[in-house]
């Protein structure tokens, strides 16, 4: 995969720092992107790692095909509005297998704990992963525990992995979009991100917002049933909409033209991103995924996403279209364009 | 959201844009102050809104781009002290000194956090009594009442664990530096509308009669932003020159003055080294001596720290609007967003910045997309 | 520079001797300090700058811009107070 150089224009860029890992390099921007073609693809190297889709697809002899997806959850605060680390663990690797089209079915977990973490925070949060697991139809099979020294991980850090079957004939893949197609969004973007920071120490704020962490297999099964040929679906977690919708830019060789007016967002996290100087593009979602359709299918897809309970606030936000190559762009509300760049790390508030 | 919402809606947008192409008849450059309206100006894609006659030259105006190279090293300085816990607003985090930045200490083990008000740090100088908080108090007129009260507040509170750093502009200095500047081609200004809030219109009259300029003071919308261009465009069409308020909802003549009290207790006038530009003579503030044993370059002895700007920058003469970012030969090569040479580049609100990357999408600037 | 936005002012209350209020910005609420405008009252809108206010906004001169606006009558909605946040 082909990752463009997308100059970032946040106010202001991170340093090239060559010898130490930095916050920025976790931020599934352009930093992110670095690490992966600098430490480990080299490392790794095959076909399907490098085709770098949120899962792995590989054939099992009997030609069943195999998804196989990792994860790991290092989130702040632990326990959020809306959730806690444990469901974000379920839902993100469920997740990403069940945006490949597949069938996500069984999980493994990974627990790094602090010394001197309660015992009453893990078994709420182990209780929250039970109940995801069952929401999402998986069963979580194996697992590990280690324990560190205090101070040496931030209470408790998870790593899950999933595996979940493929039918014949889905081949979702980011490289698969071309111009004509139409972007949907499942429901309000940058809910789990703004639920999160309202919870973060130094920047918090008093809302009713909660995390829209939820898994996501149901729906996608549903619209894949309805429409098998869907290009691509994403989840757009870690850098949002934006970051996604640059990725699928650049792996598709295409442009994408987003409509500001029509992308959903709760009131308050268009308040908090004011607030903050964010913008909503590039915040988290956690139980919402993007869609690239053929342009004729596009509306028989909204209707069934909208019966769906994850889907109510489904909508057309954009289209993929053959200008600007690699580029994102957004018509704004009051009629001028902008591009949409990927951003080198993370967001931070600004007074600016 | 009420007072936002209204001041970006498209047919009031669509009704200004119209009355500014119906009074414009011949070309115009303006400049708009603040960093912020900037940022809305590409945040909205405001720029092609306008007739290609008026053209936007964005202002040195952003307390990132402008805060002198050495003030970056010396707060890194300071932050990679054990016992200190560094506190800055977000934006100031990754601004590139001479050899590292703000986040480059943090992730080296130093204590650096971001803070939502400067009151925060109080609240973490109580908490932490046997460390040192130190505060980067950046920003304009705007944010220096916050910064102020801040100050005042630990020591009535006996916080002496506490100190700032202080990286005050002030504005119109710097509209007097591009104004008399011989080559200045700025013919009107969008003067910068929350710095207006607090220090009023006053000191903006004797500007305008002496340069014969219009200063429009504008909000940060859309609707305020053209408001602020329409009425600069029209004084300049008739000729006239002088002071007008685009942005009385927020801005009163006589500005905020409890906030002017607090700075008039606290800081005093300074001159102040803008980077990009060079020193300006009482453009800053600095502590009071009453207050000076809270200024954290003392405590910590980094006054002596110097660094030098790099030659190649122009950014100088693209804040006065005098060359385009692509015609500077250091553009898009050594000067890069993840590279900057100087304040233009630093920032998303910095001409060099907007241009390399709308150049992307335009084919202009020399780095072709893809 | 210079990040502000409005808010309104739902309760004020002092602390550490400052005039202090809970502000809210459309759902989110936060603590801003009001040190800088004491005659606001509970239901003035604040313009807030990191975590103070700057000034009390004139809503008056607020809608004098807007009728100047509405003159073609296309921006009744506008005055109704507000764009739907989520589009249909």
């Amino acid at each position: 995969m082909q990752l463009s150089d997308f100059e970032n224009v946040t106010c202001p860029v991170p340093q090239a720092d060559r010898d130490r890992v930095v916050l920025g390099h976790g931020s599934g921007g352009r930093l992110s992107a670095e690490l992966l073609r600098r430490v480990f693809l080299p490392a790794f190297a095959n076909e399907t790692l490098s085709a770098l889709e949120d899962q792995a697809t590989v054939h099992l002899p009997g030609a069943q095909r195999l998804a196989f997806t990792t994860d790991s959850y290092v989130v702040r605060p632990v326990f959020f509005p809306g959730g806690d680390i444990g469901r974000l663990a379920v839902c993100g690797t469920v997740n990403d297998l069940a945006v490949g089209g597949a069938r996500p079915m069984f999980l493994s977990a990974a627990f790094i704990l602090e010394e001197g973490l309660p015992l009453a925070d893990l078994q709420r949060i182990v209780g929250s992963m039970r109940a995801a697991c069952a929401e999402a139809d998986v069963t979580a099979v194996t697992g590990d525990t280690k324990v560190v020294d205090r101070g040496k991980c931030d209470a408790i850090f998870i790593t899950t992995a999933g595996v979940g079957l493929v039918p014949d004939g889905v081949s979702l893949s980011i490289h698969n979009a071309r111009p004509g197609d139409r972007v949907l969004v499942s429901g309000t973007l940058g809910d789990h991100g703004m639920a999160v920071m309202s919870a973060r120490e130094g920047l918090e704020f008093e809302t009713a917002l909660e995390s829209d962490v939820a898994p996501l297999a149901g729906l996608t099964q549903a619209m894949l049933d309805a429409c098998p040929a869907i290009r691509c679906m994403r989840d757009p977690t870690r850098g949002g909409l934006a970051s996604v919708l640059n990725e699928l830019a650049s792996a598709s060789r295409v442009g994408v033209k987003l409509n500001e007016a029509a992308i959903p967002l709760r009131l308050e996290v268009r308040a908090a991103c004011e607030m903050l100087g964010f913008d909503p593009l590039y915040v988290a979602s956690e139980g919402r995924l993007i869609a690239i359709v053929p342009p004729g299918d596009a509306d028989r897809l909204l209707g069934v996403m909208r019966e769906h309970a994850l889907g109510r606030g489904s909508a057309v936000i954009g289209d993929v279209v053959a200008d600007h190559l690699g580029v994102v762009t957004l018509r704004t509300r009051v009629g001028g364009e902008r591009v949409v760049p990927l951003l080198a790390g993370d967001q931070l508030p600004r007074i600016c | 959201m009420k007072f936002l919402d209204e001041y970006r809606h498209p047919a009031a947008v669509a009704r200004l844009r119209q009355a500014i192409r119906e009074v414009t008849t011949c070309p115009w450059v303006l400049m708009e102050v603040c960093g912020g309206q900037t940022h809305s100006i590409v945040r909205h894609g405001i720029d092609e809104l306008l007739p290609p006659e008026v053209t936007l030259v964005h202002g040195p105006g952003c307390p990132v781009c402008v805060t002198p190279l050495e003030l970056i090293d010396r707060a890194v300085a300071i932050a990679a002290q054990a016992g200190v816990i560094f506190c800055s607003f977000g934006d100031m985090l990754r601004v590139p000194g001479s050899r590292r930045d703000l986040a480059a200490v943090k992730a080296a083990g130093g204590d650096v956090r971001i803070v939502y008000s400067p009151l925060d740090c109080l609240a973490i100088a109580e908490r932490n009594p046997d460390r040192s908080v130190v505060f980067f108090a950046v920003g304009f007129e705007t944010t220096a009442p916050a910064n102020a009260t801040a100050v005042w507040q630990a020591r009535r509170r006996g916080l002496t664990n506490f100190a700032v750093l202080v990286s005050h502009v002030l504005v119109p200095p710097a509209m007097e530096a591009i104004l008399s500047s011989p080559v200045n081609r700025v013919q009107g200004f969008l003067a910068a509308g929350h710095v207006c809030s607090i220090m009023g219109t006053a000191e903006y009259g004797p500007l305008a009669e002496r340069f014969r300029v219009p200063i429009v003071v504008t909000g940060f919308e859309p609707v305020d932003l053209l408001e602020g261009v329409l009425s600069c465009v029209k004084m300049l069409e008739a000729g006239q020159y002088g002071v007008e308020n685009a942005y009385a909802r927020v801005v009163r003549a006589e500005g905020n003055s409890h906030a002017r009290q607090i700075l008039e207790e606290v800081f005093e006038i300074t001159d102040r080294k803008w980077r990009g530009i060079g020193t300006i003579p009482h453009s800053g503030f600095r502590l009071r001596p009453a207050y000076a044993d809270f200024d954290a370059e003392t405590r910590f002895a980094v006054a002596s720290l110097a660094a030098e700007e790099s030659k190649l920058c122009l950014s100088g003469l693209v804040l006065q609007g005098l060359k385009k970012p692509h015609e500077c030969p250091a553009f898009g090569k050594e000067c890069t967003p993840q590279t900057p040479l100087g304040a233009t580049m630093v920032s998303a609100e910095g001409a060099c910045a907007a241009y390399y990357h709308y150049g992307r999408l335009r084919g202009t600037a020399g780095v072709t997309p893809g | 520079m210079c990040l502000g936005i409005p808010g309104k002012v739902v309760t004020t209350y002092r602390e550490h001797d400052l005039l202090m209020g809970r502000v809210d910005f459309g759902g989110v609420f936060k603590r801003v300090c009001l040190e800088h405008v004491p005659q606001i009252a509970p239901g003035d809108y604040a313009l807030v700058h990191v975590g103070f206010a700057l000034t009390r906004i004139d809503e008056a001169e607020a809608n004098r811009l807007l009728e100047l606006l509405a003159e073609l009558g296309e921006l009744e909605e506008v005055r109704a107070g507000g764009i739907d946040e989520v589009p249909r």
